[in-house]
């Protein structure tokens, strides 16, 4: 009996394992078993259910940046990592808003969960940097570039995709459009 | 174009599509070359960042299409169903709480406002003045009884309080109160002798008003039989005092009961003795015959609780009068020709040196 009900609920371990090797199920378990608990969080602290769902993926987006490093050491639950990590981007939000909380002062705390987090909105920028950037290139080159180096595309399949009778010439597109797209990335 | 082919075979490098052969050859060119080198390196870090965005987005996506699954309303209400009810019902209508809220703060503070008793701090003290006459002046009392013979006028003034002879030649001892705002001023005794006065001394801070007696027919009010306590008088005094409450004079006997007046005033004495309205300005003696104070007003509804000006206070006041203000020296009686006798014979002397105000 006790068995059954371990299996049916994953442990800690289990899911960072799960998360290390991309499994889509590890990332479902974590969201519909810690969901709730941001969402009441958020809500229960002058928040709505959207910015509940901003804060938890935005922690979900560290633990898995921290899983897949290899530096992650759970020294805690993982409940209480994502909490400490949700509370942390909630009050920093808050204050940003200028509203505030008196109820979000007491949670106990993960220690290295400012590091990771500041390594994690470094990283936010520059990404929202490329989005920019690639949203100003247009098309065709934002969908090769995307194709290429985001999705890991082959060129082959790209020459299919865009009709394109050789693969020299894809590749001229091609970096042409990395060219520019570098231009405007660098420059912002 | 070199670019182009440096940018693709650095491509197919870390992509490994480069047989053995020719990954050796590029590998080669890597190490011999610092420019391609250097390149080579930029380039990764590039492809890096762009992987790292990549599984970014997949991530955000995956998450999405989980968060679409999940009944966020049933979720929220079954959380929180009470206090979700709250909020809601707070942001619907906290506009109009605060509304309400406002309207409720100006009626409250207009009507403390319009019945005074905003500024009048000493709601529970009530200044023993008599209002004698409610009837307000107006130009007709003024010109009324011109012709008038009578000693004094017929109206029978304002307002009324008590006061008494400093000095035989004719100053008086007051409180402010008594005599503020008064246009003419007139003083009676027992016998129903009336004389005008003017005021030749107001110390609102401590209540005390120092009159003079301005009257042609006016000579010496004889030696006074009282003196001035010149230090403060000790708790459980018995003390006595004498007033018009009414048109007679009216005795009162007490006990100092504190040493400090209504809500801690170290001015005031508090005095354990019936007073009524009319009864401010009175004087308040002990049992030989020393002022030590002056009857000033009462705590509402609270028994035997009057107040009394100390007589160190009215001194004070008395030194601080300037020369100038003085027509006469006002020399205060030193000797007290009241510690021996019989409340009574007391009394009886006293009497004529204590007077009714008139206020007009």
């Amino acid at each position: 009996m006790k068995d059954k009900i371990n299996s049916s609920i994953p442990g800690d371990k289990e899911i960072i394992l799960g998360i290390r090797n991309g499994t889509k199920q590890s990332l479902e378990l974590i969201y519909q078993a810690h969901f709730p608990m941001i969402l009441q969080m958020v809500i229960s602290n002058n928040g709505d259910e959207e910015e509940a769902k901003d804060i938890f993926q935005e922690s979900i987006i560290v633990l898995y940046n921290k899983v897949k490093a290899g530096d992650f050491e759970l020294n805690s639950k993982l409940k209480t990592y994502i909490y400490a990590i949700c509370r942390r981007l909630w009050l920093k939000r808050l204050n940003q808003q200028s509203k505030f909380t008196n109820q979000l002062g007491i949670a106990e705390d993960v220690e290295d969960s400012a590091a990771d987090l500041e390594e994690y909105e470094h990283q936010h920028r520059q990404f929202q940097l490329m989005q920019t950037a690639l949203s100003q290139l247009g098309e065709p080159c934002k969908t090769i570039i995307e194709e290429f180096y985001l999705h890991n595309k082959s060129m082959q399949d790209i020459c299919e995709q865009f009709g394109y009778t050789n693969a020299d010439n894809a590749k001229t597109q091609k970096y042409k459009c990395l060219q520019r797209l570098k231009k405007l990335f660098f420059k912002a | 174009m070199k670019n182009l082919n440096l940018i693709n075979q650095i491509e197919s490098y870390l992509r490994g599509e480069m047989g053995p052969e020719e990954r050796k050859a590029f590998e080669q060119l890597l190490r011999e070359d610092p420019m391609v080198d250097q390149q080579f390196k930029e380039h990764q870090q590039l492809m890096a960042f762009m992987q790292a965005y990549g599984e970014r987005q997949r991530l955000q996506h995956a998450m999405n299409l989980i968060h679409e699954q999940i009944d966020v309303n049933a979720l929220k209400n079954e959380l929180m169903p009470f206090s979700t009810k709250v909020v809601k019902l707070w942001r619907t209508y906290r506009n109009y709480a605060a509304i309400a809220a406002a309207a409720a703060i100006v009626t409250v503070f207009s009507t403390l406002i319009f019945s005074g008793h905003l500024f009048e701090n000493n709601a529970s003290y009530s200044a023993l003045r008599r209002e004698i006459n409610k009837i307000k002046r107006s130009q007709n009392d003024l010109v009324k009884d011109i012709k008038g013979k009578a000693k004094g006028p017929l109206n029978p003034g304002e307002f009324g309080g008590t006061g008494f002879a400093l000095s035989s030649n004719g100053y008086i001892a007051t409180n402010y109160h008594v005599v503020k705002g008064a246009d003419s001023l007139y003083i009676q005794n027992a016998a129903g002798d009336t004389y005008k006065v003017k005021t030749v001394y107001l110390d609102p801070a401590h209540d005390i008003a120092v009159l003079q007696i301005v009257d042609p027919e006016f000579q010496s009010l004889g030696k006074l039989p009282y003196t001035f306590k010149k230090s403060n008088a000790d708790l459980g005094e018995d003390v006595f005092t004498i007033g018009f409450p009414r048109e007679e004079p009216v005795y009162g006997k007490g006990y100092l009961s504190s040493n400090t007046g209504f809500d801690g005033d170290t001015v005031a004495y508090q005095v354990s003795i019936p007073v009524n309205p009319g009864n401010s300005g009175g004087p308040l003696l002990d049992n030989r015959g020393n002022v030590i104070g002056i009857i000033s007003g009462k705590q509402d509804r609270t028994d035997g609780a009057a107040f009394a000006i100390k007589s160190t206070y009215l001194l004070q006041s008395i030194n601080e009068i300037p020369e100038k203000d003085l027509d006469r020296n006002l020399i205060l009686n030193k000797k007290n020709s009241l510690s021996n006798l019989a409340r009574k014979e007391q009394i009886k002397k006293i009497q004529d040196y204590v007077f009714m105000i008139r206020v007009y």
